[in-house]
């Protein structure tokens, strides 16, 4: 065929967060095929939801829950990610995008989305280490760095941002003291009186709060010591986050120059001062007023979505923002004006025993302002008034009751809602759509509610307004979605909730975790036990007791139970190397307890197959005897080190694979694992130790040791990823041990690593591993420590109890 | 181990070892001129007794794991109810049961000599 496609315009986004990529999806869903799409961000990974980074900081997500767009959802649309690279230069004349690294992307329509940074107070100090923003991810991994037990933070900035950032260091154990220098906390959402109630929640939480506090000065040689005020105090800190506010970004903008003010000047149609160029989110100023919150930017992205397709003639008119504060039993809803006026009314509802503080802002009959403080429940039918102008003059003897009793129907929450109340700040969904895609489509679940209308899907507080409108829509259809999995039928929780209580709730025993975290059997059952006992101890490796009740046979005996009931013994082959003199001693076990079978594994060792329960201390005294420990192939623990005979004799080898692979399983034998775990090195890129097929691999090549992590060769197979390229054997172990030790703290009991890595994404894992230097030391050392109390031969301790292994009684 | 020498009659009620011998949510055997049986110990320090042979394909019980009143098998994960050695829906079989009593601390089982 012959047929020339006529070239597809060129679209390249500059800013890869929230504004732009869901200006991106509008983009798609109005013309898939219009343009070839690069897109360039500063941070090095795909799009995640910004403001689920409280919850990450607290410790109540994790980063690859917030994930919304991974490598793999620009590649299904053919997108360019150029991730990790800031666009420096933008040549209008030549419309051409150039990066920091000497990328450069022509553009046939270019979309401004570079969003906004914080704000760092010009005093002296303000560039010490330990000083950090609250904007990005790599921000909270600053801070969770930071986070030793005891430290000291203080945040600068008492609204939103601050709070939250102060109750999520509250929370990983910090001793948090907020400056805010205005008298009243959140004084553009609050009104005095709530937030005095704010301040007395935070107080009693264990964090200080500090008003009219202005910051002169931060202290410190070479690290932040402390932060000094106008009026001469000191207050001591480790750390300090500096949350006083936002300012869009810009520079790049201005050096194009492009017209500006506060923000980048944008009409009505989202176009900037040059028609090629538009811009969407925190980095816009539209009519004198600039945004800090997602939902008028979700409106951008659907305006200039039209603009840029050419799908419809529509205009940008942001409606009223409410907010809602994120922290954790605090219930809080603002929107309008509400700290009122002369012509306006106040309706205040207080009820100090229960926290509960309501106050209705009413200009001639009409609600204009909100502030709900303990009891938000009823911010959505408030807010629908509000944006609605719904004349309440007949209603307002019941209305600061809420839609319970005003008016006097019997009716409450989301069922008392018009159609077209907004359900879904963030993303401007209302009830009525809400209700339309379950009827069209048979929604039964939150998730698929989210994909549909991504209703809930961005703050997530309207959560369980969306849940209440499938249960009454859905009926019998409607699975109460679990958020996660639960870890089994004993409990609700999946397993991050139930390890992320273990560790901050301090719990070191089943029975403890069962109690707390509310367990619905007695003792729990096959399932969650092997894997709390494992939870545990990986959390607690010094404390710990083991139960070798909540363990599988094999790992309570020692050895695989085979299917008449007897076992079978695989003593460690340190890389597969053996001696005659371990041959002989395998040789005089096996005729001494006259083993039936002898077999090659296929992992480089030796099996004794059909040994008796009785035989097995015995077994392995003798094997003890010859200097030989149990190779645990019995384990969700570690397996093999498989290695190739490499440059000590092949003819192509580059490094001494072999002694590399011996060193490995030195360091890593005896550790427990959430699944079992096989490692291998080779000695070229031939690869005869089937290193790409491991959960680690290690391949050396001429300059170094290249490594690869998340490989199969069972069920499934799956060939790894490439992690990174290493140089010293060093490396190799800190490498190995870091990725060892990630993997034992977050994946899921019984998943290897293969699925785990699947479902974090590996660019996760790089970043942790081979991009985090001190994050990576950090978990090597944590695996040295676990590997203190672990690197114990379980055959050597147990060789001696016959007792146990035998019957308790033979009746003859 | 100790061994017992039988009494008279088929039936007998005999001494095993002690409960505290048996670990808590574990099991310990018995050998029989019948084949092994398997007497578990609950966290609730509750004793029962089956024939060591899961009704699927033989796996000895005696080496599940012992949760609430109930063993799950090791080889391919029934899980079997102590208290009447059937296994949970929708398995269907039953292991079967030895009659079992503590006494003073003693485990007494009923079995043929
Ligand atoms: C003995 C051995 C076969 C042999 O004679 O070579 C073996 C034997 C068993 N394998 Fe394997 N696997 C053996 C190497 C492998 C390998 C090859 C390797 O390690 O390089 C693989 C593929 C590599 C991999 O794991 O990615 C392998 C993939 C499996 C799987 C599938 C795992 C998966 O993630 O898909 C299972 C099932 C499981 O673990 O749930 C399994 C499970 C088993 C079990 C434990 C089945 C069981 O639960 O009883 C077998 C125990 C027999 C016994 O009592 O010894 N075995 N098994 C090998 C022992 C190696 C060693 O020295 O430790
Ligand atoms: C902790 C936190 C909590 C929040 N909570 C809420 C909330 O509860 N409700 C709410 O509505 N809003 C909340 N927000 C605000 C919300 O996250 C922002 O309004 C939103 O993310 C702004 O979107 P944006 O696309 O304009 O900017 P961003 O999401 O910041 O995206 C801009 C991206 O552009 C990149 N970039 C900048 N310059 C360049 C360049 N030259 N080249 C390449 N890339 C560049 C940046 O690195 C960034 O990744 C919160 C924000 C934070 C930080
Ligand atoms: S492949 Fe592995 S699990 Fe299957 S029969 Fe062979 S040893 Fe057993
Ligand atoms: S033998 Fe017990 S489950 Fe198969």
């Amino acid at each position: 065929m012959n047929m020339i496609a006529p070239r597809r315009r060129r679209l390249v986004l500059v800013g890869n967060g929230m504004a732009g990529v869901r200006t991106l999806e509008e983009i798609l869903s109005r013309a898939p095929e219009a343009f070839d799409i690069t897109v360039f961000g500063a941070e090095p990974h795909g799009n995640y939801n910004r403001i689920l980074l409280s919850p990450v900081l607290a410790g109540e997500k994790r980063f690859a829950d917030i994930v919304t767009h991974d490598s793999a959802w620009y590649a299904a649309r053919g997108i360019e990610l150029i991730a990790g690279e800031e666009v420096v230069a933008i040549d209008r004349d030549a419309r051409r995008a150039s990066g920091a690294r000497g990328t450069v992307r022509p553009y046939d329509v270019l979309l401004l989305a570079t969003g906004s940074n914080p704000v760092i107070l010009p005093v002296p100090g303000a560039g010490l280490p330990g000083v950090v923003g609250f904007r990005d991810i790599a921000d909270v991994e600053t801070m969770l760095a930071a986070c030793a037990s005891d430290m000291r933070a203080v945040v600068i900035g008492g609204g939103l941002l601050g709070l939250e950032a102060a109750h999520g260091l509250a929370r990983r154990g910090a001793r948090v003291s907020v400056l805010h220098l205005m008298r009243s906390l959140m004084e553009r959402q609050l009104d005095p009186a709530s937030a005095e109630m704010l301040r007395a929640e935070l107080i009693a939480r264990g964090i200080a709060v500090l008003t009219e506090a202005n910051t002169e000065a931060i202290l410190g040689e070479d690290r932040v010591r402390a932060v000094r005020l106008a009026d001469g105090r000191e207050i001591a800190a480790d750390l300090v986050v500096m949350a006083a506010g936002i300012r869009p970004s810009i520079v790049l903008a201005r050096a194009a120059g492009l017209a500006c003010r506060r923000g980048v000047l944008v009409d009505d149609r989202l176009c900037t001062s040059d028609p090629a160029i538009y811009a969407v989110g925190e980095c816009v100023e539209h009519q004198g007023q600039v945004f800090g919150l997602v939902a008028p930017l979700f409106e951008m992205a659907k305006i200039c979505a039209d603009a840029i397709t050419g799908a419809a003639e529509t205009a940008f008119r942001p409606s009223v923002p409410a907010t809602r504060l994120k922290v954790t039993g605090i219930d809080l809803f603002s929107a309008g004006d509400f700290l009122g006026s002369a012509d306006t009314e106040e309706i205040v509802f207080r009820d100090p025993a229960r926290g509960v503080h309501k106050r209705l802002v009413l200009r001639e009959d009409r609600l204009v302002g909100i502030v709900l403080y303990g009891d938000a429940a009823d911010g959505a039918w408030y807010f629908d008034h509000l944006c609605s102008g719904t004349d309440l003059a007949g209603q307002r003897d019941g209305l600061v009751f809420g839609p319970a009793f005003a008016g006097g129907e019997a009716q409450s929450g989301v069922e008392a809602l018009p159609d077209s109340a907004e359900i879904c700040g963030c993303n401007g969904v209302s009830k009525g759509r809400i209700l339309g895609a379950i009827a069209e489509h048979g929604l039964t679940t939150l998730d698929e509610v989210r994909v549909r209308t991504k209703a809930s899907a961005s703050c997530g507080s309207c959560t369980a307004q969306v849940e209440a409108l499938l249960r009454k829509a859905a009926g019998a259809a409607y699975s109460a979605t679990p958020a996660v999995k639960p870890l089994c039928k004993c409990t609700r929780l999946g397993h991050d909730a139930v390890r992320a209580a273990i560790r901050e709730r301090r719990l070191k025993s089943i029975p403890a975790v069962m109690r707390a975290l509310e367990w619905r059997t007695p003792d729990g059952c096959a399932a969650c036990r092997p894997a709390l006992n494992y939870y545990l101890l990986c959390a607690w490796p010094g404390d710990y007791a083991d139960d070798a009740q909540s363990r599988f046979v094999n790992e309570r005996m020692h050895a695989n139970i085979q299917k008449d009931g007897t076992y079978s013994v695989v003593p460690r082959m340190w890389g597969g190397v053996t001696s005659a003199t371990e041959l002989r001693a395998i040789a005089d076990v096996v005729e001494k307890y006259q083993i039936p079978t002898v077999k090659i594994t296929g992992g480089q060792r030796i099996d004794m197959l059909g040994v008796t329960r009785e035989q097995l201390p015995r077994v392995w005294r003798d094997l003890n005897a010859a200097g030989m420990v149990s190779g645990h192939a019995y384990g969700k623990a570690l397996r093999t080190v498989k290695t190739c005979v490499g440059s000590e004799w092949c003819r192509f080898g580059t490094q001494d694979s072999t002694s590399m692979g011996i060193a490995i399983e030195k360091m890593a034998w005896g550790s427990w694992m959430p699944h079992k775990t096989k490692l291998a090195v080779s000695g070229c890129p031939r690869n005869c130790a089937e290193a790409t097929i491991k959960d680690l691999g290690v391949v050396a090549t001429e300059s170094g040791w290249d490594l690869h992590v998340g490989g199969n060769g069972g069920v499934k197979v799956r060939a790894t990823d490439r992690l990174c390229q290493v140089h010293t054997p060093a490396e190799v172990l800190e490498y190995c041990a870091a990725f060892l030790q990630l993997y034992r703290e977050e994946a899921w009991y019984l998943e290897r690593t293969a699925p785990w890595i699947e479902r974090v994404g590996i660019d996760y894992v790089r970043r942790r591993i081979a991009e985090d230097g001190e994050g990576r030391r950090a978990l090597h050392a944590r695996f040295l420590e676990s590997q203190c109390y672990a690197q114990k031969d379980p055959w050597a301790e147990r060789a001696a109890d016959d007792v146990a292994f035998a019957d308790l009684a033979t009746v003859a | 181990m100790s061994t017992l020498h039988a009494g008279l009659g088929s039936s007998q009620w005999r001494d095993v070892g002690a409960i505290d011998d048996i670990p808590r949510q574990g099991a310990r055997t018995v050998a029989t001129a019948s084949g092994a049986i398997a007497v578990f110990r609950t966290a609730d320090d509750a004793i029962f007794a089956l024939h060591d042979a899961c009704p699927h394909k033989g796996g000895k019980l005696s080496q599940g794991i012992v949760h609430g009143h109930a063993v799950t098998c090791p080889l391919h994960g029934w899980v079997i109810g102590l208290a009447d050695g059937c296994a949970e829906a929708p398995d269907e079989g039953c292991a079967r049961r030895v009659p079992v009593r503590l006494a003073a601390g003693r485990v007494l089982l009923q079995v043929d000599a």
